[in-house]
């Protein structure tokens, strides 16, 4: 039976090639989309984990009250104790420090004076006063445009436009100018080992990262930590390990009432991760409605005419005595076979474009010059292994859906007119 | 008719009246709260969420374009600096033996954790200059009777748009001041007639930005003169900072290299 349907598929091209084609476009359409959603969106998380969020982020409870004020002085204390106990209790997770601040950064013109001067967004990290791979991490490496990464005291990273701004280069000092910790004013003189280009504009233009020991000095932050940031030890994000990581940690401070025990959240619940993420997922699952909606009625539309095409076909086989039944059981069957060749050849060509496009992506730093969102600036798509089947099974339903919709024609058919209809 | 007639020109009369006696109160609270010179040795009390701090400076100042202050203690703000002239403030570091000026939207910035901005701190000018003052009315603050009074600016170059302080009417000393951020307009609306109605109608744009409660009055050098005051930056939860007089000298001549950027790194 199943050779006869293909046999008669490959005989008669007329009867499959539009299908084909319809399903394999709308298929190849589904996986290519949705890839390169999930590509683009998937990023920007990436991104926003690895620079802000971590897969889950430990605060005082006070502090994350007035997270975006980076509020120092509600930092969390006895970090050295709390992230050692944090690699016992949850070994998958890879646990670091981090401190941001705000200050003023001037660049002396050498005679006392400034030369330049301008707001800075610091950002400490493990560079290499701890083991760690924050430098990797955030991807330091391949931004570093001049120079290099700081290797001892008293070096720092800004952003590549920030130096030009300034008017500074590898190896000029600059002196940077907050609040520590405590409320007191701070003083301290770095030398630049490097300039980065993120990519990220508001970062390009005001970014300062210094070592998180050097900074801990400078802001009397000794044992303190501001944000203690856990990454998966895969680097992947799963919402449900985070949430269930989080919630066993929270679980033990759930009766503390001290404003600075800690909170974990994870990515999710931080800066409106959780609807953005929400917001990844409804895309795809519209993509996947409005393809099946508009392939059914397209495939239905195909299905009519084939059917019009194989109106005296059908006659003919009812006129000889087969079943009715037997006959829409076997366009089904057809509807399957042609669903399951657009399919494959539609999931072929998108996750080979997916591929293709996770590689080399679209670039839009032209467009994100004066851009202040932390996003990448180019655009790649990511292969997922749910694109193999999520274009898979709405082209074999579309295709199987439309001809049942046609076929129902089949069971309309009178045996006692079919003579005159087919004018023998 | 008489007694009628009396009435009315009272009242046309009494605005222009509570507006000169207004003036010739913050004339007053200039007279005790500004001077030529002043050389002020104080205690910052910074009321942190963890502890407290207490930070001890030494100040000079001439007229509203000159002021340096020291810092003294604690150690690791002693010996930082600083100048104000014009509207120009430099801080020096000891530390790196750096000095920085400071300009823009970074004087609106804490000076050393406290509620003070670095803003508040250079604003010196008398009130008779910058703003326009009405008496609106009298309260009892701590068994002292006071007169209440709306000031708005009458210049663009001020720090807070309205202020609204309590003035003791006998030692004409501000007890208590709140400060306001711009677009606190009173608006009047006019009534059928012509005549605008008697109630004003706030537009409540203008934010209330910081408290200061003024005690611990004293007479020094015959001139009434708070020595404790509390400022509240009502943007920042806590107690706010308490900024005590420790000792305070008026119209005292200052040698001119005060003011002067190379006294900063002395």
């Amino acid at each position: 039976m199943i050779k006869f349907i293909f046999k008669a598929i490959l005989r008669d091209k007329n009867r499959s090639l539009l299908p084909i084609i319809v399903i394999s476009i709308g298929v190849f359409l589904t996986i290519a989309l949705s890839g390169y959603i999930k590509g683009v969106f998937g990023d920007m998380i990436d991104q926003t984990a690895r620079f802000n969020t971590g897969h889950v982020k430990i605060m005082s409870k006070a502090y994350a009250e007035n997270k975006d004020q980076i509020p120092n002085d509600l930092a969390l204390m006895d970090a050295r104790e709390l992230t050692t106990s944090l690699k016992t209790d949850f070994p998958t997770f890879t646990w670091v420090n981090r401190i941001r601040f705000g200050g003023l950064l001037d660049a002396t013109d050498g005679n006392g004076g400034s030369k330049g001067q301008g707001p800075a967004a610091g950002m400490a990290i493990e560079i290499y006063s701890e083991p760690s791979q924050e430098v990797e991490r955030l991807n330091i490496p391949n931004a570093i445009v001049t120079g290099a990464v700081p290797s001892k005291s008293g070096e720092a990273l800004i952003g590549h436009e920030f130096a030009n701004k300034l008017g500074v280069k590898v190896g000029d000092e600059i002196t940077y100018m907050g609040t520590t910790m405590n409320g007191a004013m701070t003083f301290e003189s770095l030398t630049i080992s490097g300039t980065v280009r993120f990519g990220i504009s508001a970062m390009d233009k005001g970014m300062i990262i210094i070592d998180i020991a050097d900074v801990r000095k400078m802001l009397d932050m000794q044992d303190a930590t501001g944000e203690i940031l856990g990454y998966s030890k895969d680097e992947l994000y799963f919402d449900e390990v985070a949430r269930k990581v989080s919630n066993t940690f929270n679980a033990k401070y759930i009766d503390n009432t001290d404003e600075y025990a800690p909170i974990m959240l994870p990515l999710s619940a931080q800066n409106s991760m959780g609807s953005y993420l929400e917001m990844v997922d409804s895309f795809s699952s519209l993509f996947i409605i409005i393809f099946i909606v508009i392939m059914s009625i397209v495939l239905w539309n195909t299905g009519l005419i084939g059917g019009l095409r194989r109106y005296q076909e059908f006659g003919i086989r009812i006129a000889l005595g087969e079943e009715k039944g037997h006959i829409y059981k076997t366009l089904i069957y057809e509807a399957i076979a042609i669903g399951t060749i657009g399919s494959v050849s539609g999931t072929i060509l998108g996750v080979l474009l997916t591929l293709f496009m996770q590689k080399h992506g679209i670039d839009i730093s032209g467009m994100m010059e004066n851009a202040t969102m932390m996003m990448p600036s180019v655009m790649k798509s990511k292969f997922t292994p749910e694109l193999l089947y999520i274009g898979f099974i709405p082209g074999l339903f579309a295709m199987v859906i439309g001809n049942m919709l046609s076929g129902i024609g089949i069971y309309k058919r009178e045996t006692a007119t079919l003579f005159k209809e087919l004018e023998i | 008719m008489h007694y009628l007639l009396t009435i009315a020109m009272l009242v046309c009369v009494s605005p222009s009246l509570f507006a000169q006696d207004a003036a010739g109160i913050i004339k007053k609270v200039d007279d005790n709260m500004i001077s030529e010179t002043q050389i002020m040795v104080s205690e910052m009390v910074i009321h942190g969420k963890r502890n407290n701090r207490v930070v001890t400076s030494k100040g000079y100042s001439e007229g509203r374009f000159k002021s340096f202050t020291e810092y003294l203690a604690p150690d690791r703000e002693k010996g930082i600096k600083m100048l104000k002239l014009e509207n120009n403030l430099w801080i020096y570091s000891p530390s790196t033996d750096r000095t920085i000026q400071l300009s823009g939207h970074m004087l609106r910035q804490s000076v050393m954790g406290s509620d003070l901005s670095y803003e508040d701190m250079m604003e010196d000018r008398k009130l008779m200059d910058m703003y326009n003052a009405k008496v609106t009315g009298e309260e009892v603050i701590d068994s002292r009777k006071t007169w209440v009074l709306q000031l708005n600016a009458k210049v663009d170059d001020v720090a807070y748009d309205s202020r609204k302080i309590w003035v003791d009417q006998e030692r004409y000393v501000p007890l208590k001041e709140e400060l306001y951020a711009k677009s606190n307009r009173n608006r009047q609306w006019p009534c059928y007639g012509g005549s605008p109605l008697k109630e004003e109608l706030y537009a409540k744009s203008g934010q209330l930005l910081k408290k200061t409660v003024m005690s611990d009055i004293k007479k020094i050098d015959g001139r009434w003169y708070p020595t404790t005051l509390n400022y509240k930056d009502m943007l920042k939860d806590g107690k706010g900072t308490d900024f005590i007089v420790k000792e305070i000298r008026f119209n005292e001549p200052i040698p001119e290299y005060i003011f002067s950027k190379a006294s900063l790194k002395k």
